[in-house]
């Protein structure tokens, strides 16, 4: 009867799946057997090329590596700084815009208007036109009051361009919150900012992490298109290089150097994503 | 229970990363098995004659001379962007060269590729490639120049409200905002020879010039021959404020030669007939026809 009435009102929850250490160990050697035979399958297929050694020459040269090394780290470390200011902004901006599209009522129209225009105009067109415009095309203007310098004005366009896909990152999570939510702030006695400001969005944004994250690790790369107006970059300065020498090993520093700055950052929305779902298993159950 | 198959995971993930490892390690250990140089230049004049006859050189297609050049091409080393022309120095120097080589005029084939498709390993699909490369030692570990067919001072382009306009001295040249094309030894002159530590590098001759438009750059080095052209045509503003001196370091040459791939055998001929033309005075000719400016240009000391 009190066995009965336990598994009744709270079922016991069911056993935790324990894979056996056979079952464990098994896979990971099968993954390492398979990874080791396809390695060395494409290994020796790369090697019989003959034009292999010419490839490895112009490509994979430790020496030339070594050479291009301090020059592509210098122009990294203005990446990563044109990186974290922008992203800056455009966290900021995009946050604006996005709240601009999702306000009702009749008197802010012009303010939706402005919101759906802007980023429809400026997702479309390609980053790299816009970083030409901006970092060619403005600056001739001499607009008094304003920095005539080639970071600026890239720094600038990238904002402008990923605002606009940031906007839409924040309002697919704000979409995203149950309109049950927004029923319970408004019987609160919240109105629309309130609401917004502490029932939607602290949702939405967690919601959108993962993708706001994603944002960040091609915004990384895409500071590198500010090279096309003369920012020396890594990037660019991997060019200069390579233009120089004729050898491009020191594209793969500038590879590993971007690499070491997102995989991280991946690993740290995948760590995040998998907390955050666990959190939320945890609260239902 | 968790952490289990997190960490199976994370060992299913490293295993292969391991295993890449070892084998990028193993791998990458000598670099210098395809430096070894193939063929000096000294070896040039050795050739006989008859073995450049038109029917036994190793072109891309048969009968046909193949010449690679940029997409675009600038004046003065071609005109209208059109290299079939013959106008343009770059282009006579070409149809110079074809006729000298027993190729008659329709026999020479245009293709279009960029610097990256140029220096880039693998099969071409064109003979050689001749848009204004300066031979260095560097370069020639990964690909073979041609005897020079030009040697073009480098002078320097300033907007008339720059620092660089009235320079007579290096001195006088390091306050100005400086820029220029990237892969061109203008670029290793302004940072090794004049010591400008922050040159903007853009992609084109174009883009300096939009750059200089802007505002965002108010000098550049270019050849001597595209500064007249650029004075001329491109920016009304500017004044050619001197000739550099030539630099003794082959990593900042003047020189312009044709570009093969490495161990090209088809160089050695191209080279014989070089030289047969510039023995005979055709290239300083041509030079004269094309590349001369108008005016005194001072010149810029140490």
């Amino acid at each position: 009867m009190t066995a009965t009435d336990n598994t009744e009102t709270s079922p016991a929850p069911p056993a935790p799946f324990r894979p056996s250490r056979r079952e464990r160990v098994i896979p990971v050697l099968l993954s390492a057997l398979s990874t080791i035979v396809v390695v060395t399958a494409v290994v020796f297929w790369v090697g019989s090329s003959a034009q292999w050694p010419r490839v490895q020459q112009q490509f994979f040269s430790w020496t030339a590596m070594k050479d291009a090394f301090p020059d592509v780290l210098s122009g990294f470390w203005l990446n990563m700084r044109v990186w974290v200011v922008a992203m800056v902004l455009i966290l900021l901006f995009a946050l604006v815009l996005a709240v601009m599209r999702s306000l009702t009522g009749p008197l802010f129209a012009p303010l939706r208007f402005f919101a759906v225009l802007y980023i429809d105009l400026f997702r479309g067109v390609p980053a790299l036109l816009l970083v030409i415009l901006f970092g060619f095309g403005v600056p001739a203007l001499q607009l008094p009051g304003l920095p005539n310098g080639a970071l600026f004005w890239g720094t600038i366009a990238l904002v402008t361009g990923y605002s606009a896909y940031t906007a839409e990152v924040y309002r697919a999570g704000m979409v995203s919150v149950h309109d049950g939510q927004r029923a319970a702030a408004k019987a609160l006695g919240l109105n629309q900012g309130q609401t917004l400001r502490f029932a939607v969005l602290p949702q939405a944004i967690r919601n959108v992490l993962p993708a706001l994250l994603n944002g960040a690790v091609s915004l990384q790369k895409d500071v590198a298109l500010l090279s096309v107006i003369g920012i020396r970059d890594s990037v660019r300065e991997a060019q200069v290089i390579k233009d120089r020498t004729f050898n491009y090993s020191s594209f793969i520093v500038a590879a590993v150097l971007f690499l070491i700055a997102s995989v991280p950052l991946a690993r740290y929305t995948d760590w995040y994503s998998r907390r955050d779902a666990e959190r939320r298993l945890q609260r239902t159950s | 229970m968790r952490s289990t198959s997190t960490c199976t995971r994370s060992i299913r993930l490293i295993a292969p990363a391991i295993a890449l490892a070892l084998v990028a390690a193993s791998c990458g250990s000598d670099d210098d098995a395809a430096s070894s140089d193939s063929a000096a230049p000294a070896d040039t004049g050795a050739t006989a004659a008859d073995d450049c006859a038109v029917e036994s050189l190793p072109l891309f297609a048969a009968g046909k001379l193949t010449i690679a050049t940029g997409e675009p091409v600038f004046p003065p080393w071609m005109l209208d962007d059109d290299p079939t022309s013959g106008e343009g120095f770059e282009s006579a120097v070409a149809y110079a060269l074809a006729d000298e080589m027993g190729f008659a005029a329709e026999d020479v084939e245009w293709v279009r590729t960029d610097f990256d498709v140029a220096i880039a390993p693998g099969d071409k699909d064109y003979d050689f490639n001749m848009q204004q490369y300066s031979p260095t030692e560097e370069r020639d570990q990964v690909v073979d120049f041609s005897t020079p067919y030009y040697n073009a001072s480098k002078s320097v382009l300033a907007l008339n409200s720059s620092a660089a306009a009235t320079a007579t001295t290096f001195a006088d040249l390091q306050a100005a905002s400086w820029g220029a094309t990237i892969g061109t030894t203008d670029l290793d002159y302004l940072e090794n020879e004049i010591g400008i530590s922050d040159v903007a590098v853009f992609d084109t001759q174009s883009d300096v010039v939009a750059a200089m438009l802007a505002g965002q750059i108010d000098a550049t080095v270019v050849a001597l021959p595209s500064a007249f052209f650029l004075n001329a045509v491109e920016l009304e503003d500017s004044v050619i404020a001197g000739v550099l001196p030539g630099a003794g370091d082959s990593a900042t040459s003047d020189a312009m030669s044709l570009l093969f791939t490495d161990g090209n055998e088809l160089r050695t001929c191209v080279d014989v007939a070089l030289n047969a033309l510039r023995d005979a005075g055709s290239l300083d000719a041509i030079a004269v026809e094309w590349l001369q400016g108008d005016g005194e240009i001072p010149n810029i000391t140490k």
